[in-house]
């Protein structure tokens, strides 16, 4: 199934969750939606589901209309971010509901029924909990009940909504990798909802960055964290160091100060300067482009986390390797091994 | 150690909190209902038996817990549905009909009972409609129901709106996109989940009608074995001082009251034991 969503304008009072949004998913891929809070991501998806209306535009599955269905008729699986089991049902019941709301003359037999929940169950691996009821459960193993209970259908599509979103550091990570080889299983179109970008580049074959509503960036996940298209993504997406540079007349300044860094083909004008933490090489002092004052130092398993007071006086953290030991006081020279400026 | 444990309670004043309320319990309700019961032991078995078979007694029986099982039986259904109105839908006035609900609370009975009669007599906005359609409301059996059902409504709305408002619109989103219509949602999903509080607000309407006496007696016209109601009854022994036949009235209707609870109870309890807490 593919679906294709054009210029989609979705707005509450004043404010525009979704500000002209278009997107294409391709037959079986696994897309993650990335951004902040309030960027529009969940009511994009939301809409996909049938669950809300857009103002404008269009959603259409393998070129038919979409939003001429309501939730019912589009067939899609959507997994809560708090599960929505129903609590008076046990576990083999919620993954049956959707097997046993059919209309009459299409529904399975009851023996049909159990085939297909306990497979459903199987695939899960929680077959054991068939008897329980929701409450009984941890928040793992609800959430892939409530993923078994949308693969009941048969879905032609299958939303997540921060799937992961309630559950603890651990858990969240062994159901990524679950999650990840479960479509692969399934192959089924999906879309998944994060905010958690280690999530979305660990999980997802494309990355859609959002802001405000609108997309940035669509891209691999590689495409996404090495070449950025925005301040937006690169500051978004993994660790950066911002600084607000001036371009002019073939020179980068940082306050005052010219950077011996290559500035061909910038715009002139204010501008911001990113480098990833861990691409900032340390050297002698007046070695590189920046001179700084290491202020403290922690280490994080492989690196040193150096927070260094430039002499212009911003401060800024790096990540380095540690075989070569920082210290509180030191005066280092700090060179981007690679780097991007955007305009603005 | 143990010693030491039992004084280190996270929740201290078991002891006191406990005395009080077994003090305040018997005082309160277990010594007068023990009372109650001994004043009827001063009938014999015969004595007592006549009293309860006599015709008069089981009419009044028969339409106190009748009437008021079929008042509970329709809050029970409207009080659902203005549940619904009030916690799903936003509309003007919605905070003034919530308050509206209140009201069989707060107004005297006496007082209920005077509107509800004025309104219901043949002569009243509704009662004069209703006569000309052969429906006589005022001073009949009728009356009775339509008192027991305003005094009962806000039993059910106030149990199960805190429960609604608690259930998660999303579990109906969730059987939406599993291909459930708006029907089945209702029956299969949001119903059960309501189930325990619905029987809680039934129990107690069910409750208040029986005993309900204040505007009752006013609407009723208290016609002995037709509409004359069974704390009425206990009330006309009282005054020709028949005081044994009073308890006798009154230890048959705790009785039954009691064993209607408790069955109310039990299935309550089920029904939320298919839903445990969260």
């Amino acid at each position: 199934m593919t679906i294709e969503v054009k210029n989609l304008v979705k707005k509450f009072g004043s404010f525009a969750a979704l500000d002209g949004v278009d997107l294409k998913v391709d037959n079986g891929e696994l897309l993650a939606l990335l951004g902040p809070s309030g960027s529009g991501k969940t009511t994009l998806l939301r809409i996909i589901a049938g669950l809300d209306w857009p103002d404008s535009g269009e959603v259409s599955f393998n070129g038919e209309d979409a939003l001429a269905q309501g939730a019912r008729e589009r067939h899609v699986g959507f997994v809560f971010q708090h599960y929505a089991l129903f609590r008076h049902m046990t576990v083999f019941e919620n993954v049956a509901f959707g097997l046993r709301v059919q209309p009459r003359a299409v529904r399975k037999d009851e023996a049909a029924i159990r085939a297909r929940v306990k497979e459903l169950l199987d695939l899960v691996q929680l077959d054991w909990l068939a008897d329980r009821y929701p409450s009984q459960l941890s928040g793992g193993q609800r959430q892939r009940i409530a993923l078994a209970r949308a693969l009941a259908i048969e879905p032609r599509i299958l939303l997540l909504d921060e799937p992961f979103g309630a559950l603890d550091a651990k858990v969240r990570k062994e159901l990524r990798r679950w999650l990840r080889s479960l479509h692969h299983e399934i192959n089924v179109t999906s879309i998944f909802v994060t905010h958690d970008q280690e999530e979305a580049l660990e999980v997802a074959n494309r990355v859609v960055v959002m802001d405000k509503g609108r997309i940035e960036q669509i891209g691999s996940p590689d495409d996404v964290y090495e070449t950025p298209a925005s301040a937006f993504v690169h500051g978004f997406i993994g660790e950066s160091i911002e600084l607000p540079v001036q371009v002019e007349g073939g020179v980068i300044r940082l306050g005052d100060r010219p950077l011996r860094l290559a500035a061909d083909g910038l715009a002139p004008g204010a501008s911001k300067l990113f480098v990833r933490r861990h691409d900032m090489l340390v050297g002698p002092p007046g070695s590189g482009a920046f001179e700084g004052a290491v202020q403290h130092v922690r280490n994080f398993g492989p690196v040193q986390r150096a927070e260094v007071a430039l002499s212009g006086g911003e401060t800024i953290e790096i990540d380095a390797p540690r075989d070569k030991e920082l210290r509180a006081g030191d005066t280092i020279g700090l060179n981007p091994r690679r780097y991007r400026i955007f305009a603005g | 150690m143990s010693a030491l444990a039992a004084r280190r309670r996270t929740l201290p004043g078991f002891g006191l909190t406990m005395g009080l309320t077994l003090s305040w319990l018997s005082i309160i309700i277990l010594i007068p209902l023990a009372g109650l019961f001994l004043k009827s032991l001063e009938l014999s078995p015969e004595q007592f038996w006549n009293i309860l078979s006599s015709r008069r007694t089981l009419n009044a029986l028969r339409v106190s817990f009748g009437l008021a099982f079929a008042a509970a039986s329709v809050n029970l259904v409207m009080g659902s549905i203005i549940v619904w109105a009030l916690v799903r839908y936003r509309f003007p006035g919605r905070r003034l009909f919530d308050a509206i609900v209140d009201v069989p609370f707060a107004l005297p009975t006496a007082v209920a009972g005077v509107a509800l009669t004025a309104l219901f007599a043949e002569k009243g906005w509704l009662g004069a409609p209703l006569a000309a359609l052969g429906i006589k409301v005022a001073f009949t059996p009728v009356g009775i129901f339509v008192a027991m059902i305003f005094i009962g409504i806000p039993f059910v709305v106030r149990t199960v709106q805190p429960v609604l408002q608690d259930l998660d619109p999303e579990i109906e989103e969730a059987a939406g996109s599993l291909g459930a219509s708006r029907w089945q949602t209702i029956i299969r999903v949001i119903l059960p989940s309501l189930a325990p509080a619905l029987l809680t607000g039934l129990a107690l309407a069910f409750a208040r009608a029986v005993g309900e006496y204040g505007s009752v007696i006013f609407i009723a016209g208290n016609l002995p074995n037709v509409s004359e109601i069974a704390p009425l009854l206990i009330v006309i022994r009282l005054s020709e001082f028949r005081y044994a036949d009073a308890t006798a009235i009154a230890v048959v209707m705790l009785v039954v009251s009691f064993v209607i609870i408790f069955a109310v109870n039990r299935l309550q309890r089920w029904a939320r034991s298919r839903i445990p807490a969260r």
